[in-house]
């Protein structure tokens, strides 16, 4: 299943209709609370997509405070194929949600997957060049075996097969039977 | 009877210093009258610095403001007189209400307590900044950056001064140092101060060597922050960023220790001690207009 949370509206219910820039701790605290609390309710797995359409401003406090501990909480809380993980998306980010979010992934090692406003999805934060690498065959050709990414990228096999364990694990990827998938909706 | 604090004419970084040099050996609770008939400039750093001075004091001290009509008029569209007048016994001429339009005051003096005081700042800003970046030639999309570095600044009273603080931000022309229009964010509060807001985590680890010094360089060069979650201590490595990006100047003062962020045009000091004591947390960045070929 595919959730969709629209940030600017979930930012409006939980701390003010008059808000349009996640700024704050106290801010991304609240938000990331209503973000759970949705997230929560629904006890099947799949993809969430956090839409950012609608937000102005992220400082480097919210980033933190949603981002990071989001996906802190759904990387670690349990393992990826126990039933209730969740894939997220982070859809609508221009530049400067962009470079907040790439400062705070870094700092925590951490990586998302970006449906950005202009450009095609890509992984942003603290992945590794083969990792990169991998992703990226998967989102061009589908669900595929990690022998087929390394014949379509030129990683050695078991070079491939660790990057898409890695991303996995991660859950910037999902994996049915020896097959990856790209964690991203269709819009 | 009052001690006399003379106000320089310039009431800015340095002008500051030169109070507090003098309030130094007067008793926090003895009359005292701030004399600034004679000032003839303010940055937002010297007025919100100005209104944390007077919180600090132990009776409500008497401020005498500028005699020039055109400063003092100034000071007032800045916000200043506003805040002030619960601060001090305001003596001397004062002007009385707000000049329509306050088109030469990017951020007028404003309280920062809560978070929702941080949003308006925000909100507020956000109508301004790119116009006025835009006319000292700072690439636009560095509007939302500072939006983002101001918002920054604002937490940080939040979170660690343990009380409010003001903010204010404004664009002049630096002709002394610079020689260029450069825009000012200045944050003020009298809060514990860094020394004592990270004491607790880092204070043993650094012993004898753990002063107000130490502190700001575990806070602003370090990225070290009192609570314990890695996350922390994002904001002021975010506002060096932005600084350094737009070679630009980062001053950091509190308690008895001052630490800066100096660009090549500037030849400040990196880190000054043992000046006048000034309770809370001080800070000024300064972005200046870019030259164009």
């Amino acid at each position: 299943m595919i959730r969709h949370i629209d940030l600017g509206s979930v930012l409006r219910g939980a701390v003010s209709e008059q808000y349009t820039n996640l700024v704050t701790r106290p801010t991304g605290n609240a938000v990331r609370g209503a973000i759970e609390a949705i997230l929560d309710d629904e006890s099947e797995d799949g993809i969430t997509v956090i839409d950012f359409t609608h937000v102005g401003l992220l400082d480097y406090s919210c980033a933190d405070e949603i981002i990071a501990k989001l996906l802190q909480r759904y990387d670690a809380r349990e393992p990826a194929d126990q039933r209730g993980a969740v894939y997220f998306v982070f859809r609508g980010l221009n530049d400067l949600h962009i470079e907040s979010i790439e400062w705070v992934l870094h700092h925590h090692g951490l990586a998302l997957v970006a449906e950005p406003v202009d450009g095609e999805p890509h992984l942003i934060g603290d992945v590794d060049d083969a990792s990169r690498t991998a992703w990226a065959v998967v989102g061009r050709i589908g669900a595929c075996s990690a022998l087929v990414v390394a014949e379509q990228s030129g990683l050695e096999p078991t070079q491939a097969e660790r990057a898409l364990v890695d991303l996995w694990r991660r859950r910037l990827l999902r994996r049915e039977n020896d097959q990856y998938l790209a964690a991203r909706a269709v819009s | 009877m009052s001690t006399v604090i003379n106000v320089p004419s310039s009431l800015d970084d340095a002008g500051i210093e030169r109070i507090l040099e003098q309030l130094a050996t007067v008793p926090v609770d003895a009359p005292v009258l701030f004399d600034a008939r004679h000032a003839r400039w303010g940055t937002p750093y010297g007025l919100t610095a100005m209104l944390t001075i007077g919180q600090t004091r132990g009776e409500k001290a008497t401020f005498s403001g500028p005699e020039s009509e055109e400063i003092a008029s100034y000071w007032a569209r800045a916000g200043f007189y506003k805040h002030a007048d619960g601060i001090f016994h305001l003596a001397g001429h004062v002007p009385r209400g707000r000049t329509p339009g306050e088109s030469d005051v990017l951020l007028d003096i404003t309280p920062i307590a809560h978070s929702e005081d941080v949003h308006g700042v925000v909100a507020r800003i956000q109508h301004k900044a790119q116009t006025i970046l835009q006319s000292l030639h700072i690439d636009s999309k560095a509007t939302m950056g500072f939006a983002m570095t101001l918002s920054e600044a604002c937490q940080n009273i939040i979170e660690h001064a343990g009380t409010g603080g003001w903010v204010a931000v404004q664009v002049y022309e630096w002709r002394k140092r610079l020689g260029r229009r450069v825009v000012v964010i200045a944050v003020c509060d009298a809060g514990q101060g860094f020394r004592r807001s990270l004491e607790t985590t880092q204070g043993r680890r650094l012993g004898d060597r753990w002063d107000d010094g130490a502190a700001l360089e575990e806070a602003v060069l370090r990225g070290v922050s009192r609570f314990t979650d890695k996350g922390r201590g994002q904001g002021l490595a975010g506002i060096r960023r932005y600084v350094g990006r737009w070679d630009g100047k980062l001053t950091v003062r509190s308690g008895t220790a001052r630490l800066s962020i100096i660009p090549t045009w500037d030849d400040d000091v990196p880190l000054s001690k043992q000046l006048p004591a000034f309770p809370g947390a001080q800070m000024q960045i300064v972005i200046p207009e870019r030259l164009t070929r």
